[in-house]
């Protein structure tokens, strides 16, 4: 190896994987860690951790690793991130701290997001968890969501002593992390349940199937059950729809209906909740999302199509899951969009007609907007269509919350350096407040109003 | 935990369940559903409120067994638990609303349950009867087994109208026939609550357009999360798209889109399944098979 070279990681052969619902990714082993770690410049000026929305001391704990200090590089990244083990799996470093390292210029950069998952991995599996001895300072903190914005705000807040109790309207914690990404790229019970339990440990009470906005408003949680201030991490959970004709047949779920039949319920497993395992599968959109339910149907025994408006360099999707996804047999058919679903007498999905596009002129988001070629409409036999158009914030929090504003989108108001919403104590963060974004910045936000519900505290 | 501390068989597969559950117990109100699940691997499923007390913070639910997990939820006795019980999801009923009482006391008032519907029709009517309004009640279902709660029904309704369909109880015939005989002996409604199956919501909603009596249904489609995220639950209401779990349950009844709902509820049907519903069903096949779009 020549330095400009990551070591390779091993993964379950395309073929084999692309149908079971174990992990695609297995890890580095020790050997080939400590190998990676070595390629580390330790730079004085570390810009990885400039490009990590958490900054985590990225060049301390890999020297860490190089030296086999694997206890002390869990030390140092627990200081930073609640959520290791789930980062160094879902983050997309490549454009973040993997985008900003030196190695990168010429060769590959080092990688990062891999020995993250490493060190977690290598943690929990010796029983090393995060410890908090900050002396307990009475203040009761609620924070709604257990999602990665919910967690990382619950655990540092847990931190600093503050007395912090999670409301999760699901039966299950971990927000997106066990409705939305799959089994097969985050294991639930081993390595989601487990940072949960992590959380747990450092003080931080969890109460499930509780609706903020139904079971109680955040009003009488500060009024009645004396919570001081509050943090929302709720999410971004309401699905998009095209608005196209055929779309309330049978057979077009959204994808977060397919997803969470699929991994909170384990559909997968053929336990209680039904899954639609169509013989051909459409699934229109480009994200993170998209590959996700492509991946799930082509496991559950799918041929399957991703239909995306855009072309190849705009797939909104993390590059590894692109690649993931083309190496497993899912088939893209770039620039072109759906008009319409078409239907039998029965209202069931009999095919999908499509229209070819082009790239036109940038548009606000910077991107070449796509145009449709007149009269390049074709139709494609499928028996399921799966919408993944991204999702917008739910209402039920803010429609019941007096004195809290939210913008023109229905996202919550809530300040960049502090998360302070509109209405005095309480604080927001994650997809809630940005829309659909990712698990890491939604953690960076989690943080950042920890740090502000401090301050506040403090002031007070 | 929520823990069962009640039991009780109501009809031929039909139980009630007082469950403890202190939040959704407190903060529920008529019209209102809840979600239960049994265990680790059950199903989330939906169910309405048929009472509560916020004292002993139970709500009283009643289950019919028509599947898998239904029947599995029966088999709970007195003492055991549902891992999962959460709510209130969905609106509460605007007639049930302190907000709206000056008005609703204005208002002549008549629900028509069918089959389960009576349920969810009782805490509405407790509620109203509650707040000194009376309100006129059409219990149906498809034979007398399939009765229950009428004496319940009786202590807080103005007058109660049963029926069956194969005329082993009550009025012979449905709740459409019995609310036409009521008009046609001069009676007047200013407003029909109707709560059951959909096929049956359908033709309620018929009639009342005709009578010119503005209709207020509850609809129970499929759902998974219960609150907006997953969009199973949609349905087509004035021509655009709601979500049951979050929009409604209630909607205005002569501007839902029942065929195509009910041809949602087919989703995860099974062959074997609607054949047996077919079998069980016999002659008054409801449309519950989702497929049959209940035409007859």
């Amino acid at each position: 190896m020549d330095g400009f070279v990551r070591v390779p990681i091993s993964e379950q052969e395309p073929k084999v994987r692309a149908t079971n619902f174990e992990e695609v990714c297995l890890g580095y082993t020790e050997e080939e860690a400590v190998k990676e770690a070595e390629r580390c410049l330790n730079c004085k000026n570390p810009r990885c951790v400039g490009g990590c929305p958490v900054s985590i001391n990225i060049p301390a704990f890999i020297q860490e690793v190089k030296n086999r200090n694997f206890e002390k590089a869990y030390e140092i990244i627990s200081e930073s991130s609640a959520l290791p083990a789930v980062c160094g799996r879902v983050c997309p470093q490549e454009n973040q701290c993997e985008g900003q390292c030196v190695r990168g210029i010429k060769g590959d950069a080092v990688a990062i997001g891999k020995l993250e998952r490493f060190v977690a991995d290598w943690a929990r599996e010796h029983g090393i968890k995060p410890h908090s001895d900050a002396p307990k300072n009475g203040h009761k903190v609620a924070v709604i969501g257990s999602g990665p914005a919910g967690l990382a705000c619950a655990g540092d807040l847990a931190r600093l002593g503050y007395d912090v109790t999670i409301f999760e309207a699901l039966h299950k914690t971990g927000g997106v992390l066990v409705y939305g990404i799959p089994e097969f790229r985050l294991p639930k019970d081993k390595v989601v349940a487990a940072e949960v339990e992590n959380v747990k440990n450092l003080g931080v009470k969890i109460e499930t199937n509780v609706i903020i906005g139904k079971s109680i408003t955040i009003d009488e949680l500060m009024e009645e059950e004396g919570f001081e201030a509050v943090f929302i991490g709720s999410g971004a959970g309401l699905p998009r729809f095209m608005g196209i004709p055929g779309e309330q047949a049978l057979g077009v779920f959204s994808a977060n209906e397919y997803l969470t039949r699929n991994n909170l319920m384990k559909a997968f497993k053929d336990l209680d909740t039904p899954i639609s395992r169509g013989k051909k599968v459409v699934v229109v959109g480009g994200g993170n999302v998209a590959m996700d339910a492509a991946r799930t149907a082509l496991r559950l025994g799918a041929e399957v199509h991703i239909v995306y408006r855009r072309g190849e360099e705009e797939l909104p999707a993390r590059a590894e899951e692109v690649h993931h996804a083309k190496e497993e047999g899912v088939i893209f058919d770039l620039l072109q969009n759906p008009v319409e679903i078409l239907t039998d007498d029965k209202n069931q999905v009999t095919g999908i007609r499509i229209i070819k596009m082009e790239l036109g002129e940038p548009d606000a988001s910077g991107r070449r907007s796509p145009i449709e070629i007149p009269g390049s409409e074709y139709d494609m036999d499928c028996d399921t269509v799966i919408m993944s158009l991204g999702t917008s914030p739910n209402p039920l929090i803010s429609s019941t919350t007096v004195g809290m504003e939210v913008n023109r989108r229905g996202c919550i108001v809530a300040q960049e350096e502090t998360g302070a919403t509109t209405k005095n104590a309480v604080y927001a963060g994650g997809d809630a407040v940005t829309g659909a974004a990712t698990v890491i910045l939604a953690m960076g936000a989690g943080k950042t109003a920890a740090k502000g519900i401090d301050e506040y505290f403090k002031n007070h | 935990m929520y823990p069962i501390l009640r039991k009780e068989v109501l009809a031929d597969k039909i139980i009630l369940m007082d469950v403890k559950a202190p939040r959704v117990s407190h903060s529920c109100l008529p019209g209102q559903f809840i979600i239960a699940k049994i265990d680790e691997d059950g199903e989330r499923i939906p169910l309405t409120i048929c009472d509560y007390d916020r004292e002993k913070e139970t709500v009283t639910i009643v289950v019919q067994t028509i599947g898998a997990s239904t029947e599995r939820m029966a088999l709970l006795e007195e003492g055991d638990s549902f891992e999962d019980f959460v709510g209130p999801l969905g609106q509460p009923s605007e007639l049930c609303m302190e907000e709206n009482l000056e008005e609703t006391k204005k208002l002549n008032i008549v629900f028509i349950a069918g089959g389960l519907g009576t349920a969810p029709v009782y805490p509405q009517v407790k509620w109203l009867h509650e707040h000194g309004v009376d309100a006129t009640v059409i219990m149906g279902s498809r034979t007398k087994d399939l009765l229950f709660y009428i004496d319940e029904m009786k202590a807080v309704a103005k007058e109660v109208y049963v029926t069956t369909d194969d005329g082993t109880y009550g009025f012979h015939g449905m709740g459409t026939n019995q609310l036409q005989a009521l008009v046609d002996e001069g009676k007047h409604y200013d407003r029909c609550v109707a709560i059951g199956p959909m096929i049956m919501m359908k033709f309620v909603c018929k009639l009342t357009k005709e009578l010119e009596i503005p209709t207020i249904v509850s609809m129970n489609p499929i759902m998974v999360d219960g609150t907006g995220m997953c969009g199973a639950c949609r349905l087509i209401v004035d021509n655009q798209v709601k979500f049951a779990c979050v929009d409604g349950p209630e909607f205005d009844g002569h501007l839902v889109d029942f065929d195509l709902a009910m041809a949602r509820m087919a989703q995860y049907k099974t062959e074997e399944g609607r054949k047996k519903l077919e079998l069980e069903e016999g002659d008054t096949h409801h449309g519950g098979c989702g497929h049959c779009g209940g035409d007859k």
